[in-house]
């Protein structure tokens, strides 16, 4: 049987995305517990498939899949056949004939999971390819700020910093906006995506001054290669000033998202980075529910609603 | 010596299509009735001949097309000669022209002449080779022109990326007095181009895609044009997909510029919303396909001949090369056997442009702009036709290919106009089975 896939944000609707958000719920109870572990993929096969270096996607992948009971394999492409040459389409296959019910994949280069779900029946979770999505980040981030915020709907939302090459971004601004919350753009113009308006239905600043109405600034992480010789931006320090986040540029009330790994002193200030009233700290923790509820969605969520009602009350138990 | 095709020997072409439209709208021929080929030219007489039932059916003078890659030699198992001009014949086209961008590159006498003694033995159909304009392609040196224009080139193309110095391009101008050929240009400034795969504008912004802007073709051709102005040479310019590079030659033809364009059927036909599956093997080609807007533009210079021609940038890739992630995949699409039915599709069927115009843009007009004897029905004319039943729909799919390679942009569309019999050369190069 070939399974759902998750590779682009919007592949879940608005109801799929509550929906993954209420079992978060459940299992981030399920945490609360002595005895964090469930047995609801027992038998279940995830492989962890990453061309990248990650730390966060990768051990929260990893504990999650442990969480539900399921075997976990995790490949890298250190030390692998990938290290030999092996192209992606022939590391899937491979992997594809040990019939796992789930390929994670961690890749450069957009388009590789839409490559991967081809050669194999076993749902493919998208956790970053190139600068395409990186849905289950969205899927956190939505998680926090409903948890921490309340609702989502209405809620203003600012992308501060390198939105050109962000799937944290491309994905999160798609998953904001189908939650109801309005989402702007703060950053350079070399660093904001042609077309935006039009492309990703939000408004667009090159003034740093415009978070001023966000409920969430979300800084995006300033990659050194776009700075000097990569002439995006002239300078990390003129970047730093005109654009990194520091509790200067916020008002009371506005709570701040990184998703990670973050250069502190460029597009966020030590300081801020420190400030537990971030929510970046948060971010890292919920990742693990939320992906443990993402695979729960994909193998073992009943189709109707009642039905996972009922089902959500047997996984708590 | 002029432009040379190069062809397998073979019997010449006796045969007489009963009943046809012939339409040949350079010669001013509209008209049904008999067609007759007789030792491979046409008219004559019928007597004898092969009967070909072709009541309904329309016949116009072979297509040409001045932009293919053959992969020969280098990579023959993508395509080679016979099977990319088994393609070419099964697409109704009597002339290809095929690119240096091989592995050698086509720069100097040995390898072109390798070619043209492979293709005198393999082509089903005429072919002919340009040479690059620089050694190796590498935008530096010139390549021996008048040489390899006395072997017969039948033009000098970098096709695959730009001669990026103006100093350099402008010497090739100069030598072109010379060298007496035109000038094939791919154009593109690698430095707006850097990273890119796909169009630069909302689709490629929504998918992370690195973008090409629409602009990295049209500087460089308005470079181009006022080189070759000022140098009063002459230039063919590759495969536009720009709306900015329509108006940038409508300018120059305007103001009196030697310059000459081609489109492709993909481009004519497709926009970068297909992008989305994020599909390369159909998807990912150079230049990429662009908006809604360029696309119109690109239709509208077309029928008002701001450009000149249709060219395929048939670009044979093997499955494997294609089964990658969008990002490193290569460019290219293959294009010569759904080249009529696309455009027929795509352009007389909504109503764009008349079925003349469209056989003058696949025929008369690419032979006119890159120095070829056009094909024609009139009498005593070497026998170059394509038969075409209009009515016909066909789904491409991947196994109805003569190509080597499968990669079509138009994979699971229904396209109509379909080739029966294509005559090239005069002799029999195609029947559909």
């Amino acid at each position: 049987m070939r399974r759902r896939s998750l590779i682009a944000i919007g592949d879940l609707d608005r109801a799929e995305v509550a929906r993954i958000l209420r079992v978060a719920n459940r299992f981030a109870e399920v945490m609360q517990r002595d005895i964090k572990k469930v047995p609801t993929l027992r038998g279940r096969t995830i492989v962890n498939l990453f061309f990248e270096a990650s730390t966060r996607t990768s051990t929260s992948f990893e504990l999650a899949g442990k969480r539900l009971s399921a075997d976990v394999v995790n490949v890298k492409a250190s030390g692998s056949s990938m290290e030999k040459g092996e192209s992606l389409k022939d590391t899937v296959l491979t992997l594809a004939s040990y019939a796992p019910d789930v390929l994670v994949i961690r890749h450069s280069a957009a388009g590789a999971c839409a490559i991967a779900s081809r050669h194999t029946d076993a749902a493919v979770v998208n956790a970053g390819d190139g600068k395409h999505e990186h849905p289950t980040q969205t899927l956190l981030d939505l998680y926090t700020v409903e948890r921490e915020m309340g609702p989502l709907d209405g809620l203003q939302v600012a992308f501060v910093g390198d939105v050109a090459h962000s799937r944290v971004a491309r994905s999160g601004i798609q998953g904001f906006a189908m939650m109801g919350a309005k989402v702007r753009l703060v950053g350079p113009p070399t660093l904001l995506p042609r077309d935006a308006e039009e492309a990703l239905g939000v408004t667009t600043s090159t003034d740093v001054r415009d978070i001023a109405d966000a409920d969430v600034v979300y800084v995006l992480r300033m990659q050194h290669e776009r700075m000097g010789e990569g002439g995006l931006v002239p300078s990390l320090r003129e970047y730093a000033a005109t654009y990194g986040i520091s509790h200067e540029r916020l008002r009371p009330g506005q709570r701040v998202m990184h998703a990670g790994p973050i250069n502190r002193g460029v597009e966020i200030s030590g300081a801020l980075a420190d400030d537990p009233a971030t929510l970046i700290v948060r971010q890292a923790a919920n990742g693990m529910v939320v992906r443990m509820a993402v695979l729960y969605d994909l193998l073992a969520a009943p189709q109707s609603a009642a039905e996972a009602a009922a089902e959500l009350g047997a996984v708590a138990v | 010596m002029g432009p040379r095709l190069f062809q397998r020997p073979g019997p010449a072409a006796n045969l007489v299509l009963r009943g046809v439209r012939v339409l040949d709208p350079a010669a001013g021929i509209d008209e049904v009735r008999d067609l007759v080929i007789s030792d491979g030219v046409v008219g004559g007489d019928a007597r004898g001949l092969e009967e070909v039932d072709a009541a309904g059916k329309v016949a116009i003078p072979g297509l040409v097309d001045p932009h293919v890659h053959l992969r020969t030699p280098g990579r023959e198992w993508t395509e080679d000669i016979a099977s990319g001009s088994r393609a070419a014949a099964a697409g109704g086209f009597s002339a290809i022209l095929a690119m240096p961008n091989t592995t050698p590159v086509v720069d100097n006498a040995a390898v072109l002449g390798a070619l043209i003694d492979l293709a005198s033995r393999d082509a089903v159909m005429p072919v002919g080779f340009y040479a690059a304009i620089t050694v190796g392609q590498k935008g530096q040196v010139l390549t021996e022109q008048a040489e390899l224009a006395a072997m017969g080139a039948v033009g000098f193309s970098d096709d695959g990326r730009p001669v990026a110095s103006a100093a350099v391009m402008r010497r090739a101008l100069q030598y072109q007095r010379l060298a007496d050929r035109p000038l094939v240009l791919h154009e593109e400034d690698p430095t707006l181009v850097a990273g890119g795969c796909a169009h630069e504008g909302a689709m490629a912004s929504r998918l992370g895609l690195g973008g090409m802007p629409s602009i990295a073709e049209s500087v460089a051709v308005a470079r181009d044009a006022a080189l070759a102005e000022y140098e009063d040479a002459s230039i063919h310019i590759c495969h536009v997909s720009a709306a900015e590079t329509v108006e940038e030659i409508r300018r120059a033809k305007g103001r009196g510029v030697r310059i000459t364009a081609e489109v492709t059927p993909h481009h004519l036909a497709l926009t970068d919303g297909a992008l989305e599956e994020l599909d390369p093997r159909r998807h990912k080609m150079n230049p990429p396909l662009r908006e809604e807007s360029d696309r119109q533009a690109l239709i509208a210079g077309l029928v008002d001949g701001t450009l000149d021609c249709v060219a395929t940038d048939h670009a044979p890739h093997d499955a494997d090369e294609k089964d990658m992630p969008f990002e490193e995949a290569p460019f290219g699409v293959i294009g010569l056997e759904t080249a009529f039915a696309a455009c027929y599709t795509h352009l007389v069927n909504p109503g764009h442009m008349d079925l003349a115009t469209l056989v003058r843009r696949m025929s008369t007009a690419p032979a006119t702009a890159l120095g070829l004897t056009a094909p024609t029905l009139a009498d005593g004319a070497q026998a170059d036709v394509a038969l075409l039943d209009l009515e016909a729909v066909t789904t491409v799919v991947e196994t109805g290919f003569q190509s080597k390679s499968r990669n079509s942009a138009f994979l699971g569309e229904a396209l109509a106009g379909r080739v029966l019999l294509t005559i090239a050369g005069g002799q029999v190069a195609w029947r559909a089975a």
